[in-house]
């Protein structure tokens, strides 16, 4: 069974709906990122877990207890806010103590916790310094220490890494889940950095306004999203998503995207991630293809058993150190293409593309969903 | 940078000839404002400090030749208030330390309490009724005096009935008492108004966080919310501690004789109709009503600039 479990939350602010029946279950020891735009609830579901927001209708059970209306300070569960919310008047060691203080746990109990969770996280230097001496970085460790100290069953975390800067964010990413596998915890985590998402998780869910898109596994999530927005707000650069057309000719399916001016339409077959019962001849379709699976025709995936190759003007070349980006386009969609940092691709040149098509999906337009 | 660069440098000068011409203006102004607000005080301190003789055939100005602190002494110990029998203004000074203290705390405490819940502890009409409160700030005093004395004549009763009961009237109308619950009353409107500014301002987050480590509703004021409040609980203590020291109007209407708070008596003293007007004396006496006030505006007042600022900027 599972540790964490949401059935059927809602969530209303007057008239407003901010969630609309969210479902979603999380193994002890696993890692939860709600992912998605801001202003898509993804924070007032972590509330509503944290027990700082009711809920209109719905349950929250951890390890089988439904916890609906239990005070947060009775839920056994411990946050990281984004601003930290560390006490200024307190020490660090006051700070992570506090918690344990109010419960009523003994002095010398409490010292050995702080000790302990101190020497972990490297924080023991700081244990009796002002919040205000710290850095944002040592802040955002005592904030963690203030969590951990107390040993919750679940830890929630809100955006814990949004206020720092870009370099010591990567290293924070890496120390929170270098912390995760050591303690082996249950973590929610609310993020609006799909990077964040995937790096983190064990399980991503993806919402927008108040409903969930997706959840499963980082890599389900980014291989096969559930509908168009999935596909265009996980990865970056974007999938890119191109309008075709079914067409049934000789017994097979092909999709077929239409060009500007004379230029011949590129034709291939249907990905393997369709339901070909799904595709009736004429019906409209857009295929999504992550940029790294287009790339110039010699250097496609040799493993790949469908491959569809065409030529194209490049219109921009993006060098990125590691990669090279270029950007074409088909019939006035902009196409992303992840080459090699060494490729030769020279901006107005006509150059040959090739789309691997294993890693191809289809949406029917209409639904927005993958078919 | 050679002699000759630095030489050719030097027109920067002019402006700065500009700013001292400007420099000289301002402190002179200043120095001349400060002048015109500085006499009368010197005049009371030298006054107090003249035998009355020197006071009544010399120059207001004069410095005296004959310094005593005598007058200081009478006004403390010994002159004659109106009519009562108690010699010197030091009971009344301490009636008024008496009605100051509890009241500018009572008052300070409770504006927090309810600053704290209006901005921290939302409920349905939380905007009313802290535009109620609000609105206590403009009532103009001379309007609640009379319901005020009937209300405090019923409190008076029921002191009156516990007394009969018990022997004790548990401070109902004992004049200090109902003092304090005036100044308490009126003066919360204000406090409640610099205490919500202020924690409109303090991060939600660290109440949540409170809340999440355990900490139940008085915890979180006293442990979170308390001790990250200094500047606006010195802006407050001093507002409340001025206003209710100096205030004459209620001292005069709900306090009589004995009980006077120190206004009063400085009042009654120095509006005496009997016998020779000591200058001397009523200038010590005012300025000994004056002093605690001044001492807390030089002890904690640069905390008031500071915190009315931060309370204005950020709330």
């Amino acid at each position: 069974m599972a540790f964490l479990e949401i059935n059927a939350l809602r969530k209303r602010f007057g008239a407003v709906e901010i969630l609309k029946g969210i479902d979603l279950s999380l193994e002890k020891g696993g890692f939860l990122v709600l992912v998605g735009p801001s202003g898509c609830g993804k924070s007032t579901l972590l509330n509503t877990i944290a027990g700082l927001e009711s809920i209109s209708s719905g349950e929250i059970r951890i390890d089988g207890h439904v916890i609906n209306d239990l005070h947060p300070s009775k839920r056994d569960i411990a946050m990281v806010f984004q601003s930290y919310a560390l006490y200024p008047n307190m020490s660090v060691a006051q700070n992570m103590s506090f918690g344990m203080e109010m419960r009523g746990v003994p002095k010398p109990q409490r010292d050995k916790a702080v000790a302990d969770v101190a020497k972990t996280l490297q924080i023991e230097h700081l244990l009796k310094r002002r919040p205000s001496q710290l850095s944002g970085g040592q802040r955002q460790r005592v904030a963690m220490g203030r969590a951990l100290v107390r040993q919750p069953r679940v830890f929630l975390f809100d955006e814990p890494l949004s206020n720092l800067d870009a370099k010591l964010r990567v290293d924070m990413r890496v120390e929170i889940k270098r912390l995760h596998q050591q303690t082996k915890t249950t973590v929610v985590y609310v993020t609006h950095d799909q990077i964040e998402a995937m790096t983190l998780a064990t399980r991503i869910a993806v919402l927008k306004d108040g409903e969930l898109q997706q959840v499963g596994t980082p890599y389900e999530v980014y291989n096969s999203p559930a509908n168009l927005f999935v596909a265009d707000f996980m990865g970056s650069p974007s999938m890119n998503l191109l309008e075709g057309k079914v067409a049934h000719a000789d017994g097979a399916v092909r999709i077929v995207l239409a060009r500007t001016g004379d230029a011949e339409p590129i034709v291939m077959p249907a990905p393997s991630s369709a339901d070909p019962s799904k595709l009736r001849d004429g019906g409209a379709v857009i295929l999504g293809i992550r940029p790294e699976a287009v790339s110039d025709s010699e250097s496609v995936d040799r493993n790949s058993k469908s491959v569809a190759t065409f030529d194209a003007l490049v219109d921009v070349v993006e060098p990125a150190g590691s990669d090279t980006f270029v950007v074409t386009s088909i019939a006035g969609k902009e196409v992303t293409a992840r080459m090699r940092a060494d490729a030769d691709v020279r901006v107005g040149r006509i150059h040959a593309f090739a789309f691997n098509l294993d890693k191809a999906v289809l949406f029917d337009p209409a639904t927005t969903r993958r078919i | 940078m050679s002699a000759a660069d630095l030489a050719t440098a030097a027109p920067s000068r002019e402006p700065a000839r500009h700013s001292n011409l400007t420099r000289v203006v301002i402190y002179g102004l200043l120095l001349f404002f400060a002048f015109i607000y500085l006499v009368p005080l010197v005049v009371m301190v030298m006054t107090s400090l003249k035998p009355l003789d020197e006071v009544t055939g010399g120059n207001m100005f004069a410095l005296p030749h004959a310094p005593t602190i005598e007058p200081w002494v009478k006004a403390w110990g010994e002159a004659r208030i109106g009519v009562s029998d108690t010699a010197g203004i030091k009971g009344y000074f301490w009636n008024s330390i008496k009605m100051v203290v509890p009241a500018v705390l009572i008052s300070t405490l409770l504006g927090a309490l309810n600053g704290y819940v209006l901005t921290k502890w939302r409920f349905a009409g939380h905007k009313l009724v802290f535009g109620m409160m609000l609105f206590a700030c403009f009532i103009p005093f001379q309007s609640v005096i009379i319901p005020m004395a009937v209300i405090l004549g019923m409190l008076g009763q029921i002191g009156a009935s516990l007394e009969d009961l018990t022997g004790f009237s548990f401070g109902f109308g004992n004049s200090t008492v109902n003092l304090v619950i005036v100044h308490v009353v009126y003066g919360l409107g204000f406090t409640t108004l610099f205490f919500r500014n202020y924690y409109e301002a303090f991060p939600t987050e660290l109440v949540k966080a409170a809340m999440i480590d355990g900490a139940g509703f008085f915890q979180i004021f006293r442990r979170v919310l308390l001790p990250n409040s200094a500047p606006i609980f010195i802006v407050t203590v001093i507002y409340q501690f001025t206003n209710i020291w100096n205030d004459f109007l209620f001292g005069s209407t709900f306090a009589a004789g004995d009980q006077s708070p120190m206004t009063v008596a400085l009042n009654n003293l120095v509006n005496t109709s009997t016998g020779v007007v000591e200058y001397n004396v009523n200038m010590a006496a005012a300025i000994i009503a004056a002093a605690p006030t001044l001492f807390v505006y030089i002890v904690a007042g640069r905390y008031f600039v500071r915190g009315l600022m931060a309370g204005a900027v950020k709330g």
